[in-house]
């Protein structure tokens, strides 16, 4: 069983690390040929980190649109970084380079708040999947994926809350286990029910990531209405494809003085 | 006035319950064969019986077709393909969309719209959808899903309302744009949208209007002007050596009450002895490329700005009032047609009118009598395009301030309309989007409906008499459909006719009422 979780751990990680990354580099490389941000919009760089860190760690626009909406999402995402942070403790190996973390992330606070987020992190989600069967319009735009998402993100958070508030797990065997993945020395996983289903439900969350709905991830850093500078008039923008077009404007029969026309014609 | 069914107007607008297909009858003309091929697309005609009118139908091998261009565009633009990947239908943009409102359409809410699309996407761009589409939505590309393309994608103005509210920033603008292209590289151009950029191409504007009738409009402008006041003001047309390119609509140049406007540009620029020219090349600032999302089409209507002012001589660009012509002035004209290295770089390039006139008002140097505009109490549209497509001025959101300090520095009585459908959050005038056309009237009439709520609503609180805007598009769907909701024709203003109505020049009689 340890072997089994080990590697399918080791798969989703990497098929998830290779799935955003392949996608963030598409979307780079991809052209952006004109100036689009949604208006009014930063005139500087400086400008648009600021928006772009409202909108990544407040919702700022979401908040504009739907209170509701929200404070559901919000209130997920947030949880879920503050669980993110506490689970940090498992992977990093308190001798290894990262090793500087272990001091913050052991924090009381840090574990206490990481632990009770899954209160936020059930409310939060429960909230979403209440909307869509009840909010008709959202009903209507949902694939079974929507909701299989919203479940898929709950089955984890509830085994994880299994694991912190019923049936305690041992965490040090659990961190022993992980470390020896990442070092290549596989370790037995402490025998709990909780613990691997909560670790195959993780490790298809990352299978999941770079072919879902889940590229929001890399796709808001992306955005090209919110990530440009507005400043067309000043700064000409021009991509590589358009170029051919430049070179070659001129030609446009309309577009030729009125007497040189006249003799083509002739 | 023809017979519509017009929405009822309730107190504030509500958010109808979403009905699958109440609009999917509601197609644009398709485009005939000719008028695709000027434009560098393809069509095909059918016409089995002599008596029947002819069909435009989809040409061979169009799914084919379709998929390749899909995946052409989502190659070339970084918006398409990062949108299409990060919706996660979270449903902020549903209650947004005026059409929407207006209509009640489940289709006309903007994620659904995007999802036209994006099912035909992820069936044959993604992994999900190419091995379990069922569970994400994917649809296979079909002759009724070019149906809805044709008919939901010709109900968005792409006004970017919904964009403003999207977690991620996704613009169906831009979705719309590339069903468009794909549709007209198909055989499923639009008629209204494509014939008129092949009237730019041939004739040189919209209208249709050649170069001679268009100096025959300016005479007689000349002429009334001249008539009203006494005073000799020019509207000179393809002046060489003039300091300034004015480039407008060319509805200024015949349709009410856009050439008010345009008598109000020519005012000012007389007031400040400003050397000044139109040109017969560039007689239109409108860019329907946009509309159809054709990065080609739209540089090749650019670049006869370009020709005027190189071929003029001209120091400076100045944009008339018209909004999705300043979104492609502003945003897109450097790109397209520039550089710019042979005008004055002291200059915005281009300028907007508002911009120029605010600056002249600023500096004192028009004489402005405010109460000549007291029978009025003004209200401002702000347009889409210019809201959420440009700006004005050097700070973010001079476009919301510069048209409304225009409005108050000739007029007394001026009071915005409801917060929330101003602004970057106002609320399309429903024909935006190359859907001014009689055929889309239905649509026109339910998706003006958020708009001609927050008038009314202006109105009976603050007694609102009549309402200004700054795009020719937006004028004359108001001039045209407003009728419906109980406000008569000349409600509607051009700002710079506010502004020619207040100023008084040199010698200036008036005419005795």
């Amino acid at each position: 069983m340890s072997t089994l979780i080990a590697v399918l751990l080791t798969l989703a990680t990497l098929v998830m690390i290779v799935g955003l990354a392949r996608k963030a580099l598409q979307y780079r490389a991809t052209p952006a040929p004109l100036k689009i941000p949604v208006t009014p919009a930063p005139k500087t760089t400086g400008g648009v980190v600021i928006r772009m860190a409202k909108e990544v760690v407040f919702f700022s626009s979401l908040f504009r649109s739907s209170k509701w909406t929200w404070i559901f999402g919000w209130v997920f995402h947030v949880s879920l970084a503050l669980a993110f942070i506490r689970h940090l403790r498992y992977i990093i190996d308190p001798e290894g380079p990262l090793g500087f973390m272990m001091p913050v992330i052991g924090l009381w606070i840090v574990q206490t708040a990481g632990k009770y987020a899954v209160f936020g992190m059930i409310i939060g989600l429960s909230g979403l999947l209440a909307r869509r069967f009840l909010v008709a319009r959202v009903r209507y735009i949902s694939a079974p994926s929507d909701y299989l998402m919203l479940i898929l993100l709950l089955a984890i958070t509830i085994s994880g809350f299994v694991m912190s508030f019923i049936s305690y797990v041992d965490i040090t065997g659990v961190k022993i286990f992980m470390l020896g993945i990442l070092n290549f020395n596989l370790q037995e996983l402490p025998e709990s029910t909780a613990l691997i289903a909560h670790l195959v439900l993780v490790a298809i969350l990352g299978f999941v990531l770079p072919i879902s709905k889940l590229l929001h991830i890399p796709g808001v850093f992306f955005a090209p209405t919110r990530n440009q500078v507005d400043n067309p008039r000043e700064k000409r923008h021009i991509v590589d494809w358009a170029k051919p077009l430049d070179a070659t404007r001129g030609d446009y029969p309309e577009l030729q003085p009125k007497e040189a026309a006249e003799e083509t014609k002739a | 006035m023809a017979d519509y069914e017009v929405p009822e107007v309730k107190e504030y607008a509500v958010v109808p319950m979403p009905k699958d297909g109440v609009m999917e009858h509601l197609k644009p003309f398709v485009a005939k064969p000719e008028f695709q091929e000027a434009l560098n697309y393809v069509g095909k005609k059918e016409h089995p019986d002599p008596k029947e009118m002819p069909t435009y139908v989809l040409v061979d091998g169009w799914k084919e077709k379709a998929i390749d261009k899909m995946g052409d565009l989502l190659g070339r633009y970084r918006s398409l393909q990062v949108f299409m990947d990060s919706c996660v239908k979270c449903g902020a943009c549903t209650d947004k969309c005026h059409y929407f409102l207006g209509t009640g359409d489940a289709k006309n809410m903007p994620v659904a719209r995007q999802d036209l699309l994006r099912s035909v996407y992820r069936r044959y761009f993604t992994f999900a959808g190419k091995y379990f589409p069922k569970l994400v939505g994917a649809k296979d590309l079909t002759e009724e899903v070019v149906d809805d393309w044709y008919s939901y994608f010709h109900q968005c103005s792409e006004c970017r309302r919904c964009a403003v509210f999207c977690p991620y920033g996704i613009d169906t603008a831009e979705v719309t744009m590339a069903a468009r292209e794909i549709m007209a590289h198909i055989g499923k151009g639009m008629k209204y949208s494509n014939e008129i950029i092949g009237k730019v191409f041939t004739i040189g504007n919209n209208l249709g209007l050649p170069e001679k009738a268009l100096a025959n409009v300016l005479e007689g402008l000349e002429e009334d002007v001249e008539y009203d006041i006494e005073v000799d003001v020019k509207f000179p047309l393809d002046q060489k050596g003039a300091d300034i390119l004015l480039v407008t609509p060319s509805a200024d140049f015949f349709a009410e009450p856009h050439i008010d406007g345009l008598i109000g540009y020519a005012k000012v620029f007389h007031a400040t002895n400003t050397s000044w020219t139109l040109s017969s090349v560039a007689s239109e600032a409108a860019n329907f490329g946009l509309f159809i999302g054709s990065y080609e089409n739209m540089q090749r209507i650019s670049m006869r700005i370009r020709e005027a002012a190189l071929q003029l001589g001209v120091k400076r660009i100045v944009y008339g009032e018209c909004g999705h012509a300043w979104r492609v002035g502003y945003s897109f004209l450097n790109t397209l047609a520039g550089p710019f290295d042979f005008l004055d770089q002291n200059y915005p390039i281009p300028q907007h009118i508002c911009e120029f006139t605010l600056d002249k008002l600023e500096k004192g140097e028009l004489n402005i009598d405010k109460s000549r505009n007291d029978d009025k109490t003004l209200t401002f549209h702000d347009s889409c395009n210019v809201a959420r497509g440009s700006g004005m001025g050097p700070e973010p959101g001079g476009q919301f301030r510069i048209p409304r300090a225009v409005i108050k520095a000739v007029c007394n009585n001026y009071v915005d309309m409801e917060k929330d459908t101003i602004h970057d959050a106002t609320f399309c005038c429903g024909g935006g989007g190359g859907l001014l056309t009689d055929d889309l009237m239905d649509l026109r009439i339910k998706g003006i409906l958020p708009r001609a709520t927050a008038l009314i609503n202006a109105k009976e609180e603050h007694g609102v008499t009549h309402m200004a805007a700054i795009c020719a598009i937006c004028k004359s769907q108001f001039t045209k459909v407003l009728p419906y909701y109980g406000f008569t024709m000349d409600q509607i203003v051009s700002v710079h006719q506010l502004v020619s109505d207040a100023i008084i020049l040199e010698g200036q009689v008036d005419p005795e009422d």
